[in-house]
């Protein structure tokens, strides 16, 4: 038996209902420190088809820094939020609610709109949903300079026109809400590649 | 846009598939929509704030005493998909006892629990994406989805890749379970190439005498919800 010498991908397999046993472990809705000035929260729920809340999901959100910048073996402490890993993990509460607190991201290039991405696991799902959060102007909060209009974004450009919005953010008290709508009138638009 | 996998290629279950049940109502209906990988994509978050230690990596030393099962070691690589090792990312696992009950409040199986046993590793892949893990096999255990429905034994894994794009959670089953081929999550996958894929294969070089049984699992990312489009070909 010869090994092929490039391998094929292994096939996604559902987290399942017992997700937290392996994975709360990394919980960290937090990607910064809540008291700093520029902290916002991301709030929202994640609901199914019938509109019902999804209590056993864990969401993942994945951005760049106030800067732009990514955190590699290089990044600059000096600029990067001090713990910054560019990453976070929210599982659902029972009304299906999760909550981040983070920045709003800076840049990644000069075409794209201030946006997170995010990953949605829960039982019932084979593979992950991905999805992305963009953050529009909001009174007060940094970044407002840099939003785009989607359609100058080339990631939304390639949304229907009519689902671009499931993709924007709302303004809310104290940063944004977001919810993830896995069907129905209002279903979120999610990605592939 | 053109994506790169054709339908032949497509590894992953797709989202909605009816014999299991509860992917019914939480499966998107509107196509998935082609993204434009740009820098968010190709970032990969940093786990060194975390301590992850060696001891993470053996679920039978937990507890003051050694769980009840068949002990066995769990090793193989994190490849992309051109065949390269990942170095230092994270993998975590979880899985159900020997009896088949997970250390969960929602698993009512009437089986014992193990006061040894909490059924949760991680660590991170050497330099050579290698990573070793020691644990117990897991028990089959039944569930709802229809009548008299067993999960084959499986562990759950959670892998990060360099990227957004390589992350991965699947599940490790064991060579020659019958319940594979029955069970609604597992055949989920339509490809048989790529269910064998997710299946270990026992290994005697990791198999130490009197104490272990070993199995190898490669675990291969990139590539992943790619969807098949209509163009020229
Ligand atoms: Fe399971």
């Amino acid at each position: 038996m010869s090994a092929p010498s490039i391998p094929l991908p292994s096939p996604s397999q559902t987290v399942g209902p017992y997700l937290s046993i392996g994975m709360a472990w990394l919980n960290c809705p937090d990607l910064v420190d809540t008291g700093r000035p520029d902290a916002i929260t991301v709030t929202g729920r994640v609901l199914d088809a019938d509109g019902l809340p999804v209590p056993d999901a864990v969401l993942e959100l994945w951005q760049a820094d106030q800067s732009g910048r990514f955190p590699t073996a290089g990044a600059d402490p000096d600029t990067s939020p001090p713990g910054w890993s560019g990453w976070g993990r929210c599982p659902t509460d029972a009304d299906g609610g999760y909550h981040f607190t983070t920045v709003v991201p800076g840049p990644v290039d000069d075409r794209q709109a201030p946006h997170a991405d995010l990953s949605v696991f829960m039982r019932g799902l084979l593979q992950r949903l991905v999805t992305r959060i963009y953050f529009p102007p909001r009174a007060g909060v940094a970044g407002a300079d840099r939003w785009l209009p989607p359609s100058d974004d080339p990631v939304v450009a390639g949304v229907p026109a009519e689902r671009t919005g499931t993709l924007v953010a709302r303004p809310s008290a104290d940063g944004y809400r977001f919810d993830v709508h896995l069907g129905g009138d209002a279903e979120t638009v999610f990605f592939a590649w | 846009m053109t994506l790169t996998h054709g339908p032949q290629l497509q590894p992953d279950p797709p989202y909605r598939a009816p014999a299991y049940r509860s992917s019914e109502r939480r499966a998107p209906s509107a196509p998935l929509v082609p993204l434009p990988l740009g820098p968010t994509e190709r970032a990969g978050p940093l786990f060194g704030h975390q301590t992850i230690t060696p001891a993470d990596a053996d679920l039978t030393r937990q507890h003051p005493g050694e769980p009840l099962g068949e002990r066995i070691n769990v090793s193989g690589r994190l490849l992309d998909d051109r065949g390269r090792g990942i170095a230092g990312q994270l993998i975590e696992i979880w899985q159900a006892n020997a009896a088949g009950r997970y250390t969960h409040p929602v698993d009512q199986h009437r089986a014992p629990l193990d006061p040894n046993f909490t059924g949760a590793g991680r660590c991170l892949t050497g330099p050579d994406g290698s990573y070793r893990f020691v644990t117990i096999k897991p028990g089959a255990y039944p569930w709802r989805n229809h009548p008299n429905a067993w999960r084959p034994a499986h562990i759950h894994f959670s892998v990060f890749g360099r990227m957004f794009t390589e992350r991965l959670v699947t599940q490790m089953y064991f060579p020659g379970d019958p319940l594979i081929e029955h069970d609604a999550i597992a055949t989920s996958i339509t490809d048989p190439a790529a269910l064998a894929r997710l299946v270990a294969s026992f290994d005697w070089e990791t198999t130490e005498e009197e104490w272990a049984l070993g199995y190898r699992f490669d675990v291969v990312v990139g590539g992943h919800l790619a969807t098949p489009v209509e163009g020229p070909a």
